[in-house]
């Protein structure tokens, strides 16, 4: 029961949220979103002995049940959630909306959307909360996104629409494999799916996949990213990036990898190409941004090409090292954008060119965005290189006569990284002053919600072990 | 004693974290006390460790597990520090002369606002070199290896309003990024092959290598990509344009970057890896080879510098590569002996130009020094002191350590001697033209500057005469084997790591080596003092020029690396994203929107049309049905 909490409570304050008027909608919202953190967090802690499981009957016609599990990785992805969520609710408390009940609504049911995704046990549900999670993003970024919100939008929607409806494809067609009162239940579809000979396999995996590969993105389906995040409001380019980029890194993991065994196979070597000169190429992009929210799209979409590559790695290393990076990778990106979001509400641009001196007119928030840039490069004893450490190992274990190659080109990502990270913070942090149009160095929620982000990267930084042993199980249940 | 090893980081990281989080609030001064103290305290607690580590009692190395770090699957990677003969003597340098520069720089940075944010860093960076000398794995090296890189980019870019100044931040930091990658190569090789990143399971399974069918290549590829590492951290070439640059940063920060941390951890690495090296003698080869570059190349570099600091910086780079050319002829204990006597005088030099500088209010050109000897009598004896040191002056430390790797050298290959001899010689002609310049003769600054001339405080002077002695004594706990069979330094460390033993050298020969080095060095110095004695600073021309350049190295770099992957990079956004992609996506829109609109012109309304269209369809589905059942 306690899993449906986690999607009715943004679900039904979403609801709520388009009746209220004026700031209700605000309070609504972050209680609504402190509670749902609670009881993710109180699933995750529960997790270390055995998984949860909530079901009960849907549409038996069709073959489907309302069912529902939290095992390591969902769990771990509800948290992320949770906690990702509330601190944007916090850091935006004091950022005036327009029609803010619309705005906080369409927000909490995209929340509700992402947590029925991460926890579905059926395939039919999944792709229900697949669309309940994508669909209010379209009007947030439409409504409330930047001067060329409407092309950005119809570029978003028009891939991941594309991506959709092939995977409802996909999983259709493997339903009717095996048909029966459950056949879109998760064991059900596993079977059907491994079941099939292997060049059906082959083409099945694309079927599916393309909708996985344009959320996470693999290149070359990519270039939605940059527009979709540089147009869209911040809270949600956070939703987007720390959270949908992984509904796809979790899908994969949980959708694919187990159900096309022979199909994922076949391909993996593709990938992991594909993803890897999707790290070298975005970098290269990123150097060359001057907007810092088209270079921090860039830079994620250089970490999750490493991240995909070690999925397909096929490795118990690589993908331990996925999970643990997910997690990583949504806390350290909602922290780089909450400082691009206060950055902008200060100097009134994003563009690297004409900032400067954040170290002496704001020095906290300046000190917060090193921390953060640092976390995001992977330097040891921060979050972000426990993730990166596992994966290039399990990059390099990888069953294949090119896996230094493909290791140490992916490792030319690290090098290139810290060139754009860098040249970000020189242009942003250091030099000489620029004015800002709002004199304030972090009001007392921004300051909270940095520290909440900080802490976490530098506890796990440290100490790993809590997110490694949560996601250990799954990981060997994946590849042993 | 060495179960408290912990407490030996985690001082310096309370003093971080004290000065971190307190940095507006913590008064100026009292800021300057926490960071001393921090590394006094741990220097007490190394102090205790190194005599428990030098007494008989003490077996073999200890092994301190502080928590699990990374466990997955098969892979456990402890937080584990080690503790034996090697790390406890790199411990007494990094916390003792840390704490010198700590103290010195409680005078050199008062002036500054940012001071409590100053000893954080320093702070910050002692730690992070402690966790790299002490850890128990590669991993835990790996931590405080790119912890000072992290550092050395903070205190270098400490004036962060400087474009230059962030420039030279940057650019150390990205190139250690790029020897770091070797280090994780290296380290990945390490674990796929062996399972363990341990020093001690590491080394007992490479020496079980060929009982467990591991190639030579392996393990010869393991050290290659440990050593790209170490030229990154130690500026060897091809990655040493980032240390000279690097002179961005307050003085003491070079001190201690060159002297007590950061440089000296490529040594550290090699030494600690001794085993793995000695088992791929290919490598030692390249070790050898790239350092004697090193050490010739930065001396041609130094002779021709006109800033105090940079002529000192190149000396580092020289002297490292005369580490490493020990390391490479297998003497791997006369290299951390040199990184013991180095440390000494090489701080003594920094600190001494941070004395000169803060006198001549900020100059750094020797063009407009001289003379200074008169006003800062300290300064100037103590300096002499570090460049007798340093060139090798018998009885002076300097002398001890750099005779043993020139006889090391000699004993591996002679032609190596004679090169380290070339090297020799130019490094005692450019530390005593500086000093020649900067101390004696007229003053040739403003008018300005000479009132302003003063001795700098105590706080300043007593940490360079501490320097000072050490560099004269420091020595004496390696006395060459003509002099005494018992070498002090050498037994000490026996326990953690030992040289490759070549054919020992006759007496007579050692003392003709000695000889030799001595009396080039007494003649080079013999004649920078008569080329400097009526200096004057024609704009240089030939070859000159380009040894004023730097050999135009940095500006290779640019033109070969840095421009081409920017030029790349501009290329590919504008082509390859924006019409390559973006227009594949976009002209697929755009394609099936013609598409359609040629489609809809077909519903012409016409029966006579759709009759027509309709036979052509059945005939085409004849014919493809006839000749696919015939194929």
């Amino acid at each position: 029961m306690i899993l449906v909490l986690l999607i009715l409570v943004p679900l039904i304050t979403g609801i709520f949220s388009f009746l209220t008027k004026g700031d209700g909608a605000k309070g609504l919202a972050l209680i609504s979103s402190i509670i749902t953190m609670a009881i993710s967090a109180f699933v995750s802690a529960g997790n270390f002995s055995a998984p949860m499981h909530f079901i009960t009957p849907w549409i038996p016609n069709l073959g489907t049940q309302f069912s529902l599990l939290a095992d390591g990785m969902s769990s771990m992805l509800c948290l992320l959630t949770g906690i990702v969520v509330q601190v944007v609710m916090t850091v935006s408390w004091n950022k005036p909306v327009e029609k803010a009940g619309a705005f906080y609504g369409l927000m909490l049911l995209s929340q509700a959307g992402l947590m029925g995704v991460f926890l579905a046990n059926d395939a039919l549900v999944f792709y229900v909360f697949w669309e309940l999670a994508l669909i209010p993003v379209y009007f947030l970024c439409s409504t409330w996104g930047g001067e060329k919100r409407i092309a950005a939008t119809f570029k978003f929607f028009i891939y991941t629409f594309v991506g959709s409806l092939m995977m409802l494809a996909g999983l259709i067609y493997l339903s009717m494999q095996n048909p029966g009162a459950n056949s879109y239940s998760w064991s059900n579809i596993m079977h059907a799916g491994s079941s099939l000979p292997a060049s059906q396999q082959a083409w099945v995996f694309w079927l599916i996949f393309i909708a996985f590969a344009i959320k996470m993105p693999i290149f070359p389906f990519h270039t939605w990213q940059p527009d979709t995040y540089e147009q869209s409001p911040t809270p949600v380019t956070i939703i987007l990036s720390a959270l949908m980029v992984k509904m796809g890194m979790f899908a994969t993991l949980r959708w694919l990898i187990p159900i096309l065994p022979q199909g994922v196979a076949f391909w993996s070597q593709t990938i992991i190409i594909l993803s890897i000169i999707g790290i070298v190429y975005a970098s290269c992009l990123a150097i060359v941004q001057t907007d810092i929210k088209r270079m921090i799209a860039y830079s994620s979409i250089a970490h999750m090409g490493l991240m995909s590559a070690a999925v397909f790695a096929n490795t118990n290393m690589g993908m331990h090292g996925v999970m643990v990076q997910m997690f990583n990778h949504g806390i350290t990106i909602t922290g780089l954008w909450l400082v691009v979001s206060m950055v902008e509400n200060r100097w009134g641009t994003r563009d690297m060119t004409k900032l400067g001196g954040m170290a002496t007119s704001a020095p906290l928030m300046a000190i917060c965005l090193v921390i953060i840039s640092l976390a995001s490069i992977g330097l040891p004893l921060t979050n972000g290189f426990i993730g990166e450490f596992m994966l290039f190992n399990g990059l390099f274990q990888t069953n294949s006569y090119y896996h230094i190659t493909f290791m140490v080109v992916a490792g030319l990502g690290i090098i290139l990284g810290a060139v754009y990270t860098l040249n970000m913070l020189q242009k942003t942090v250091y030099g000489e002053t620029v004015k800002m149009k709002i004199t304030k160095d972090l009001g007392s929620n921004e300051y909270l919600g940095l520290a909440i982000i900080i802490i976490l990267i530098v506890f796990l930084g440290v100490y790993p072990k809590p997110l490694l042993d949560l996601t250990s199980g799954i990981a060997t249940a994946l590849v042993p | 004693m060495s179960q408290l090893v912990y407490l030996v980081p985690l001082f310096p990281l309370i003093g971080f974290l004290i000065n971190g989080i307190g940095w507006r609030r913590i008064p100026k001064s009292l800021g300057g006390v926490i960071g001393s103290l921090a590394v006094f305290a741990s220097f007490c607690v190394s102090l205790g460790i190194f005599f428990e580590v030098k007494s008989d009692s003490f077996h073999g190395p200890v092994l301190v597990q502080l928590f699990e770090f990374i466990h997955s699957g098969k892979l456990f990677i402890p937080f584990s520090f080690q503790v034996d003969s090697l790390s406890s003597l790199f411990l007494l340098i990094i916390t003792g002369v840390g704490f010198l520069i700590h103290v010195y720089s409680t005078a050199y940075m008062h002036e500054d606002e940012g001071m409590v944010k100053y000893f954080a860093f320093l702070n910050l960076f002692v730690f992070s070199m402690l966790l790299l000398v002490l850890g128990g794995n590669y991993l835990v090296m790996f931590i405080g290896w790119e912890g000072v890189g992290l550092c050395s980019y903070l205190l270098i870019g400490f004036w962060f309003k400087n474009r230059d100044y962030t420039n030279a931040a940057k650019k150390a930091f990205i190139m250690n990024r790029i020897g770091d990658l070797g280090f994780l190569v290296g380290m990945l090789l390490i674990l796929f092959n062996y399972g363990t990143l341990s020093y001690q399971e590491f080394f007992g399974k490479l020496q079980g290598t060929q009982a467990a069918g591991i190639s030579s290549d392996t393990y010869n590829w393991i050290a290659i990509c440990l050593f790209i590492g170490a030229t990154g951290k130690s500026a060897q070439i091809p990655l040493y344009t980032w240390l000279p640059d690097a002179m961005a940063g307050p003085t003491p920060v070079s001190a201690l970057i060159h002297a007590a941390t950061m440089v000296t951890a490529g040594i550290y690495m090699i030494a600690r890896s001794h085993v793995l090296y000695t088992m791929a003698p290919m490598t030692l080869h390249i070790v050898a080879i790239i350092g004697l570059a090193t050490a010739l190349f930065a001396a041609t570099i130094a002779i021709k510098q006109y800033d105090i600091k940079k002529v000192l910086a190149y000396s580092t780079v020289s002297q490292l590569g005369f580490m490493f050319l020990a390391l490479g002829v297998g003497a791997y204990t006369t290299a951390v002996f040199h990184v013991m006597t180095h440390a000494f005088f090489k701080a003594l030099l920094f600190l001494g130009s941070g004395s000169v500088i803060h006198a001549m209010g900020g100059e750094q050109d020797i063009r407009k020094m001289g003379g200074l000897g008169k006003k800062l009598r300290t300064t100037q004896i103590t300096f002499l002191i570090g460049c007798l040191a340093i060139s090798g002056i018998p009885g002076l430390s300097g002398f001890f350590s750099k005779d043993e790797i020139l006889a090391a050298a000699y004993a591996h290959d002679p032609v190596l001697y004679y090169l380290a001899v070339v090297a020799a010689m130019m490094t005692a002609f450019y530390m005593f033209r500086l000093y020649f310049l900067t101390f004696t003769g007229g003053f040739r600054g403003t008018e300005d500057q000479a009132h302003h001339l003063h001795e700098s405080p105590t706080a300043m002077t007593i940490p360079l005469i501490v320097l000072a002695i050490l560099s004269v004594i420091g020595g004496y706990v390696g006395l060459p084997g003509v002099i005494s069979e018992h070498h002090a330094l050498g037994s000490f460390l026996s326990s953690s790591v030992t040289n490759i033993s070549e054919h020992h050298l006759e007496a007579s020969t050692e003392w003709m080596l000695m000889s030799v080095s001595v009396t080039v060095s007494v003649i080079m110095i013999i004649f920078a003092y008569s080329v400097n004695k009526k200096p004057d600073f024609k704009p240089a021309t030939g070859f000159a020029k380009v040894l004023e350049n730097k050999w135009y190295v940095d500006e290779l770099y640019d033109a070969v690396i840095v421009r081409p992957i920017q030029n790349l990079s501009a290329f590919m956004e504008r082509f390859a994203e924006r019409k390559g992609i973006d227009g594949l996506v976009n002209g697929v829109g755009r394609s099936v929107r013609w598409g359609s609109d040629r489609i809809r012109m077909l519903q012409t309304g016409q029966v006579g049309f759709y009759i027509f269209v309709m036979v052509l369809g059945m005939i085409a589905l004849f014919a493809v049905g006839f000749f696919w059942v015939k194929l």
